[in-house]
Parts: C-alpha cells; sequence; structure tokens
C-alpha cells in the first residue's frame, strides 16, 4: 500500500516536473542561438528533458508497482 | 514499379493483412484468450493518436515553425503521467456502469440526460469532421504524388472539379466499407472490439518503422548525419529562426496553449476515449503504458526536424509542399521500395484513425442521437419489433458513411486553405470543450445536468465562432470581410479578435475564449440550484469510483417489474438468444436457478439495465427499463442512505475479512508454537528416562561400594583405598553425565551459548592433543599429526570446538589395545571448508552400529561383560555442535582395522537446524 502511494506521489512530481521543464520560463533559457554536439540547443533540450520525464515514469512505474 | 495497379494491389494487401489480424484478435477473443491482454499492445493501441497528422504534417509544421511541431507530443506525456490517477478512474467508472463512449459517460454523469448526450455526440461529429477531412486530404495527396512518379507535381485541385473526379471522395467512400466491414462486422454491440485495438496496434508498429526508415535515409543516406544538416542549414539566414526560436507567431502562450490542448485532447478525443478506456482489458497495463505511450511518440518525432530541414535544403524553389517531404523524399532519390513504404504507412496512421474515430462516433450517433429520438417518436413502432439488433448496426454502419462524407465536404469547403496540422487543431480545440465538463464530474460533486449543457453549449458556440467559421472564410465559403470586420460589421465580435483581444494566436484565442465560457457557464449554472436526485446519485457513483469503500452493489431502484417483460426487452436489442444466456448466467450466479418467480428483484432491473446500457446508451437504458417497469422514485435523502449503507457495509466486510485473516494467521503460529513445545516435551521425557536410568548405574555402585565400606571396619588399608578410588571415579562420571545431559538438553533446545570467532582450526587440534597428552601416554599409545600451516581460518566457537576435539580424542583412545595403539590426526582443505580427521587402529565398528553411535546413552560394543567408561553423549553432543556450524560429522570403520572419525565445518556456515549460528 505504502509503495502504491509512494508510486503515485513519483508520478505526480514526475508530471509537475514535466509542466515545468517544457514551458516557459526554463524553456526560453535555451532559446539561444547556439549548438550542443552540433545540434541546436533547443532542440537538444527538449529532446534531452522529454526523455529525462519518460525516464522518471518508467522508474516510478516499473520499481513500485511490483 | 510504382504504378496504380501496385499500389492499388498493395494498399489491398495491406487492408486485408489488417482485416485478418482483426478476425483473428476477435476469434482468440470468443475462445477467452486474448490477443491483447498485454502493456504493450495497450500502449500501442494509444498511439492512434498519431494520425497522417504526425506521419505528413509533423514535417509540414516543423519547416515553417521549426520546433514548433513539438508541443502536441509534450501534452499527452504529462498526462500520461497522471493516468494513473485520471485515466484509472475513468476506466473504473467505465466498467462499472457499462459505458461505451464519451457522450454516454457525460450523459451518464448528469443523471443519464438524453439531452446532454445529444450535444456531446454533435459537439465531437462536428468537432472530429475537420479532423477526418485532414486524413483524406494526406491519403488523396499521396496517391495523386505517387501516380505521378517520377515527376514530382504537387496535387492541384480545383473547387469546380467534379465529385465523380475526385480521388479523394472515394477514398472516403473505401475507407467507410473498410470501417463498417472492420468494426459493425457482426452483432456485438455491446462488446468490446478486440480485433481492431489488435489491428491498430500492428498499424501503430508499421508507421513507426516506416517513419523511421525515411528518417534515417534521409539523415545518413542522403546527409551526413544530424550534424550535417544544422551545419548545411547554417548556410541558409532564412532556415535559422526554425532552429534557434519558439517561432514568433506563436511565442509561450501559443506553446502552452498546445501543451494543454492536446493533454486534454489524449483524454477526450472519441477515439483515445475508445483505445484508452473503453477497450482497455486489465487496468494494470495503464502502468507501463504511462511510458511506453510517450517513448512513442519520441521516437516517432526524433526525425521530424532533419526531414524537415533536409526537405527545404533539397527542394529549395521547386514548391514542393512541406506536408509531402516524408514522401517526396525517397521519391526524388528513386527510393521504390521504401517510397511504397512510406505510402503503407501514411495509409497506417490514416486507416487507424478513420477506423476508430468513426467507431466511436458511429456508436455515440447510434445510442445518444438516434436512439432517443426513436425513443421519442417512434416508441410505438420500436415496441412491435421482435428484435432490434439488426436496426442498432444499421444506424451504426449508416452513421459511419454520413461521418465519412461530411469529411469529404469539409475537406472539399475548407481543406485547401489550411495544412494538415492547422485542420487537426480545430478538432483538438472542439475536442477540449468537454474537459469542464467531464473532469468537473468526476471531481465535484455539484456539478448539475443544466450546468453541463450551459458549458458545452456556450463553449461549443465559441469555438465555432472563433475558429471554425473563420476556417470557413480563410477558403472563400463565406465572405471574408467577416474576418476583418467582425459580425455584421461589428469591430467587437471579429471572429479573432474578439471584444478586440489581440496578441496571441488563434488557437489561443479560441482556447482562452471557449473556456471562458465553457468553465464560467457550467459553474456559474451549476450552482443556481442543487442537484436533483438522478444527478446527485451519479455524482456519487462517479466521484466516489476510486474511494476504498466505492458504491459497487448498492441497489438504487425501487418498483416492480416482471422478469419475462425484462428479457423480452433485452432481447430486442441483443438478440432473444443473448438475452436468454445473460438471465440464465445472471441467475446462476445469484443462486436462483430454477427460481420461477415472475417478479424481478431491484438487481435483477439493474443488471437488465446494464445490459441495455451496452447496446444502446445508459439514457436509452433508462427509458427502456422504466417503460416496462413500475417505479416509485426515490427521494434524495433514500438515495444517499442506500449509498451510505452500502459503502458502510463494504467498510465492515472489508474489515472482517482483514481480521479474518489475521485471525487464521495467528492460529497458525499458535499451532507450529505448540508443536515445537510437545517436541521438547518429547525430548525432556526421553532425556529424562535414559537419564534416570544412567544415573542409576554409577549411584548403585557408589552405594554398594559405601555399604561395603560401612559394614566391614576391619577391611584392609589397600582394599579400602581402591573401594574409595572406585567410589570417587564413579562420582565424576555421575557430574559429567549430569554436565553433559544439561550441555545436551540446552543445545537441542536451542538455548546454548555460542560464541562464534574465526579461529584456526590446526591451534585448536594441537591444544586438544596436549590435553590428552596424559590419556595417550597411559595407554602407551603412538600419536601422529599430519596439520599444514596457512590454511583460511574458520567462523566456529572455540572451547566447543575443543569440546569435540577431546571428545573424539578420548573415545579413541578408550578402545585402543594397550601399548600397540595408533592414532592418527589430520586436518584437510576442501573445496569450501576444512575437514579434520581422526582415525584409530581399534576394534572398529560393525555397519550396523556405525549412526548408532551418535545417539544419546547408546555405547556399542559388549554391554554385558564390558563396563560403561563413557557417559554416552560425547558422541551425540559433538555431533550436534558441528551440526550448530553447518558442518557434518561421521564415522567411516572396517571392523578389525579401527575406525575413522571425520567432522567437516563449512568457511561460509548456512542455517543449521539448531538455529543460525550465533556471533556474540
Amino acid at each position: 500500500m505504502h509503495r502504491r502511494i509512494l508510486a503515485g506521489d513519483r508520478l505526480i512530481a514526475a508530471f509537475l516536473t514535466g509542466c515545468a521543464l517544457f514551458n516557459y520560463p526554463l524553456l526560453s533559457l535555451f532559446d539561444r542561438p547556439s549548438e550542443i554536439f552540433g545540434i541546436p540547443l533547443i532542440y537538444a533540450y527538449i529532446f534531452a528533458a522529454w526523455a529525462l520525464v519518460i525516464a522518471l515514469m518508467a522508474w516510478a512505474v516499473e520499481r513500485h508497482f511490483k | 514499379m510504382l504504378e496504380a495497379p501496385v499500389l492499388i494491389a498493395a494498399s489491398l494487401f495491406y487492408l486485408g493483412l489488417l482485416f485478418a489480424v482483426a478476425w483473428w484478435g476477435d476469434k482468440r477473443a470468443d475462445q477467452g484468450r486474448s490477443l491483447i491482454a498485454s502493456p504493450t499492445i495497450y500502449a500501442l493501441s494509444m498511439a492512434v493518436y498519431c494520425t497522417t497528422w504526425t506521419f505528413y504534417g509533423s514535417v509540414g509544421r516543423a519547416a515553417v515553425s521549426g520546433i514548433g511541431f513539438l508541443p502536441v507530443y509534450l501534452g499527452p506525456t504529462l498526462v500520461m503521467a497522471l493516468g494513473w490517477i485520471v485515466l484509472l478512474k475513468m476506466i473504473r467508472i467505465v466498467k462499472a456502469n457499462r459505458i461505451t463512449s464519451i457522450a454516454d459517460f457525460i450523459s451518464s454523469r448528469y443523471g443519464k440526460s438524453h439531452g446532454l448526450g445529444g450535444l456531446v455526440t454533435i459537439i465531437a461529429v462536428v468537432g472530429i469532421i475537420p479532423y477526418i477531412s485532414l486524413q483524406l486530404k494526406a491519403v488523396s495527396n499521396t496517391v495523386s504524388l505517387l501516380l505521378s512518379y517520377p515527376e514530382i507535381v504537387m496535387p492541384h485541385r480545383s473547387a469546380t472539379m467534379s465529385v465523380g473526379a475526385d480521388i479523394s471522395f472515394y477514398i472516403a467512400l473505401i475507407l467507410a466499407a473498410f470501417t463498417i466491414v472492420f468494426g459493425t462486422r457482426h452483432l456485438d454491440a455491446t462488446e468490446r472490439h478486440e480485433g481492431m485495438v489488435a489491428a491498430i496496434a500492428l498499424e501503430s508498429v508499421v508507421k513507426l518503422v516506416a517513419f523511421l526508415a525515411v528518417g534515417v535515409f534521409v539523415t545518413w543516406g542522403v546527409f551526413d548525419g544530424f550534424a550535417d544538416i544544422f551545419d548545411r542549414v547554417a548556410a541558409h539566414p532564412e532556415l535559422h529562426t526554425l532552429m534557434t526560436a519558439i517561432p514568433s507567431g506563436q511565442g509561450y502562450t501559443g506553446w502552452f496553449s498546445l501543451v494543454l490542448l492536446s493533454g486534454l485532447a489524449i483524454l477526450f478525443l472519441p477515439r483515445q476515449f475508445q483505445v484508452a478506456v473503453v477497450e482497455n482489458v486489465n487496468e494494470a497495463h495503464l502502468k507501463r503504458a504511462a511510458w511506453l505511450f510517450p517513448l512513442y511518440l519520441l521516437l516517432i518525432n526524433i526525425f521530424v526536424l532533419p526531414i524537415a530541414l533536409g526537405g527545404l535544403l533539397h527542394f529549395s524553389g521547386q514548391g514542393v509542399d512541406a506536408d509531402t517531404f516524408v514522401l517526396t523524399f525517397p521519391m526524388s532519390q528513386r527510393q521504390e521500395g521504401l517510397t511504397l513504404l512510406v505510402f503503407i504507412g501514411g495509409l497506417s496512421a490514416a486507416t487507424g484513425m478513420v477506423i476508430v474515430e468513426t467507431i466511436a462516433l458511429s456508436t455515440m450517433v447510434c445510442n445518444d442521437l438516434v436512439m432517443p429520438m426513436l425513443l421519442r417518436h417512434n416508441r410505438a413502432a420500436l415496441a412491435e419489433s421482435k428484435d432490434l439488433s439488426g436496426l442498432l448496426l444499421g444506424i451504426r454502419r449508416g452513421a459511419i458513411v454520413v461521418i465519412l462524407l461530411l469529411g469529404y465536404l469539409y475537406f472539399r469547403l475548407a481543406g485547401e486553405a489550411y495544412a494538415l496540422v492547422a485542420i487537426g487543431l480545430i478538432s483538438f480545440s472542439a475536442v477540449a470543450q468537454f474537459a469542464p465538463a467531464l473532469i468537473g464530474g468526476m471531481y465535484w460533486r455539484g456539478g448539475t445536468r443544466g450546468g453541463a449543457l450551459a458549458g458545452l453549449s456556450a463553449g461549443f458556440v465559441v469555438w465555432g465562432y472563433t475558429l471554425l467559421l473563420p476556417s470557413f472564410a480563410k477558403s472563400g465559403w463565406l465572405p471574408g470581410d467577416f474576418l476583418a470586420q467582425g459580425f455584421f460589421g461589428v469591430e467587437l465580435l471579429r471572429p479573432q479578435q474578439l471584444f478586440g483581444l489581440t496578441g496571441i494566436d488563434e488557437i489561443s484565442h479560441c482556447l482562452f475564449w471557449s473556456f471562458f465560457a465553457n468553465i464560467g457557464a457550467y459553474v456559474g449554472v451549476s450552482l443556481l440550484r442543487p442537484p436533483m436526485v438522478a444527478e446527485a446519485t451519479q455524482a456519487t457513483l462517479f466521484v466516489d469510483a476510486l474511494s476504498e469503500t466505492g458504491q459497487g452493489g448498492a441497489v438504487l431502484w425501487r418498483g416492480r417489474a416482471q422478469v419475462s417483460d425484462l428479457q423480452e426487452l433485452v432481447g430486442r436489442f441483443l438478440g432473444p438468444n443473448r438475452a436468454q444466456t445473460a438471465f440464465a448466467a445472471f441467475a446462476r450466479r445469484h443462486g436462483r436457478d430454477g427460481d420461477s418467480t415472475p417478479e424481478a428483484d431491484a438487481k435483477l432491473v439493474q443488471f437488465a439495465e446494464s445490459l441495455l446500457a451496452g447496446a444502446i446508451g445508459s439514457a436509452s437504458a433508462r427509458v427502456m427499463v422504466a417503460s416496462v417497469a413500475k417505479e416509485e422514485p426515490l427521494s434524495i435523502e433514500e438515495v444517499m442512505h442506500i449509498l451510505d449503507e452500502a459503502s458502510q457495509l463494504r467498510t465492515y466486510s472489508r474489515e472482517l475479512e482483514r481480521k479474518s485473516r489475521e485471525l487464521t494467521a495467528a492460529t497458525l503460529e499458535l499451532r507450529a508454537a505448540n508443536e515445537r513445545l510437545q517436541e521438547l516435551d518429547r525430548v525432556k521425557d526421553d532425556i529424562m528416562s535414559s537419564v534416570t536410568h544412567e544415573l542409576r548405574t554409577p549411584l548403585t555402585s557408589i552405594r554398594a561400594f559405601s555399604e561395603l565400606l560401612r559394614d566391614d571396619p576391619k577391611m584392609h588399608l589397600p582394599d579400602r583405598e581402591r573401594f574409595l578410588g572406585l567410589i570417587v571415579s564413579e562420582a565424576e562420571r555421575l557430574s559429567r553425565l549430569i554436565n553433559q545431559t544439561l550441555d545436551l538438553a540446552k543445545i537441542e533446545s536451542g538455548r546454548a551459548d555460542w560464541n562464534g570467532c574465526e579461529l584456526d582450526l590446526k591451534e585448536v587440534i594441537e591444544q586438544s592433543i596436549a590435553a590428552t597428552s596424559q590419556l595417550v601416554r597411559e595407554k602407551e599409545a603412538h600419536i601422529e599429526v599430519d596439520l599444514p600451516d596457512n590454511l583460511p581460518l574458520i567462523l566456529a566457537d572455540r572451547d566447543r570446538l575443543i569440546q569435540v576435539m577431546l571428545n573424539l580424542l578420548s573415545n579413541a583412545v578408550k578402545f585402543l589395545t594397550p601399548g600397540s595403539g595408533r592414532i592418527r590426526v589430520s586436518l584437510s582443505h576442501r573445496e569450501d571448508g576444512l575437514e579434520v580427521s581422526v582415525a584409530d587402529n581399534g576394534p572398529g565398528i560393525r555397519l550396523q552400529d556405525q549412526e548408532l553411535v551418535f545417539e544419546k546413552f547408546r555405547q556399542v560394543g559388549d554391554t554385558m561383560t564390558a563396563k560403561p567408561s563413557g557417559t554416552g553423549l560425547g558422541l551425540p553432543i559433538s555431533r550436534r555442535i558441528v551440526e550448530h556450524f553447518g558442518g557434518q560429522l561421521w564415522v567411516e570403520s572396517v571392523p578389525g582395522e579401527g575406525a575413522t572419525f571425520r567432522f567437516f565445518l563449512p568457511f561460509a556456515p548456512e542455517q543449521s537446524p539448531g538455529g543460525a549460528p550465533q556471533v556474540a
């Protein structure tokens, strides 16, 4: 029971993290004409943040609902 | 190889394959071996979200607004994180109430209202039509493009083109036919569509593979990796804005609107509701889908920007529409196989969407629009017909054709003025209007039917005015000055600057005003009056769906009805045979087999209503059941009372279950403890009887010698000394016996003290040999040792091990022939422990006695003649000590040649029968 509650809370945390990462103003910090490994910064940032949120969700779900 | 016949053959083959998968899925479902009972399939079926909008449109969007194509995938990702909360609740509600569509859901929540279900259906149909036209546009564009292969000619349409000459008209018809065959083949109006879900999951795989294939081809086949594409773009200043900024026309407000809108769409699009909620097999699948589906979205988007930028570089100045880059890129490179794969991928994206969406919409149209009208105006005609299931299917099929033709009509009217994504966003904004009534309904008891009607209507009207009508105006079907000067020339009413609101994009503009009107009306009207009985009842059922004390099982009906009437009623919609089976199963489940009471109880009435609800929607089911039963209305207090009672009953029974579980566990523990006690008791008794017997022997000797001494005062001194010596040695034996008995009892009951430490076995053995050297000398025996150096340390109790060694050594000495005895002590290293052996050249032990020596008070040998010289407890104690440290003690012997006692101690002691080794 406690694990389920913990997992649920972690998913909500992943949701809030995503809300913050995917929107203004954090988004605007990466809205600059520079590149990282030859890839535009904003493009790299969004995909990295996206993958991070998915990883968080997978971690919360796969580890703690078992 | 891309001529028309090849294309047609490939398409038909692919559609046939889908059909076969669906057929197989249905067959497996009938056999009870569901093909789709897997979280992965569930997640893939959710990917029906990715339509041609994603497959072709994203690249088009990216070519105009850079990363502006992404927010519609971030929204669903975020909502899936909340899926375990929101979607789970929706699934529970849908399963408990046999809800078949989103219109049914909202209508059921607000007191099974016909009006509300109809309104939701109209909004959904009108709202989704642009989305369906998007699929038609994409497919007909790709077909036209391919027909002119190897040239790349942008499809051109004129408004005057006749319908008969229009390829997209035929595509609409083919899709309609395919959907009808797919979704409304046979009479399972009440069941879920397992075969369809299996086919959709396959389509999701196909479109992902196709898109990734183009992405890889463009990125590494045509260009030299991501960095190469971005490097080349650097030389084109006009493309820089695509890579650096949130597009200026959209801004962060527009970005946020799209995230929000798409997050709502993933819940409220009729097809998403269908696959994620209605078709859900097992709610546990939500867990994995929560991250698998977002991962799918991420994968299908990785190559969008490279393809868009690559296309802009490659087709620069050739007038190729960016919405077609995914197809025209492989075409321009003469990659025929890849081109065909892309075409099939696009077809997957389109058919998947059209099939699920139109099936969901047709169910809504049938249950929430047409059936209520028939019930109102043609009740008599319906009552005459014995079997209406054919009518139900007919209505659904008709609805599918009409919806696709409306999609075609919209495409003809407005499709040319917009890119794919812009069309899709119009639909997203429409279904977002369901959010206040639906989410409010799941979490707020106060929402009423009036509030929901007002909110939905207001939101829908504002959406139509600010987004749908402008789309007509932009394509020339409405006067253009409507946009510029507003309704009747009133500037404040300009549809895309309503009341003078400017500075945000049209989607954010529509979203703000429509939500303002929608939420305002919903909350405002709901607060005007308290909920009525039906509304309050449903509100409780919906809002408390997840609570531990859910209301399932509450019977909220009072009245009189006949079983035969109910069965006939259900039979008219489901077919008489299925009704018969369902009623019989219900009777069996409730132990009323053979009970032929004509009167139906409330449970059966509710069961019949839920069966009907699956076929014709909850509102119509309510009306139909009311038509064959005499009902007495319940007051709101009664309803609340019943619900409370049911929930209390649940709490009690849960409590009872928990208590009884605890009780069972306690009983088992008690029984085990009792058995242990009895066992200990038995051991104690055994020892007691043996001990008393063994104690008697030395006591008898002591007494006999003492009496001799007392009775004969003139006894000679040497005799006297001999007798006294015997008395002393017997007394010693007696105290040894008592000590060892106590020792053994302690070990066996697990109360012995063990002091574990790492010790050098060699040193222990040497110490023991030194301690017994006097004994050995007395027997004039010879002792040999073989103790290698530098053996690993072992974890054991030093004193106890010395006790074991002393025992074995003194035992060996005891049986030696004086003068010629030899003892050999050796220590050797085994794979996982050390082994010690003590060998003598005494008489040996017979095979049948080799286990007996380890029994308590058992001294082998001729007990009649030889006076016992030990206690009979040394070996049993030694064996228990060795076993305590996870080892073994045994004897090997050939009679006449001596005996060898060996024991083995492991390096890592495991749990031994006497309890875990205690390391103090």
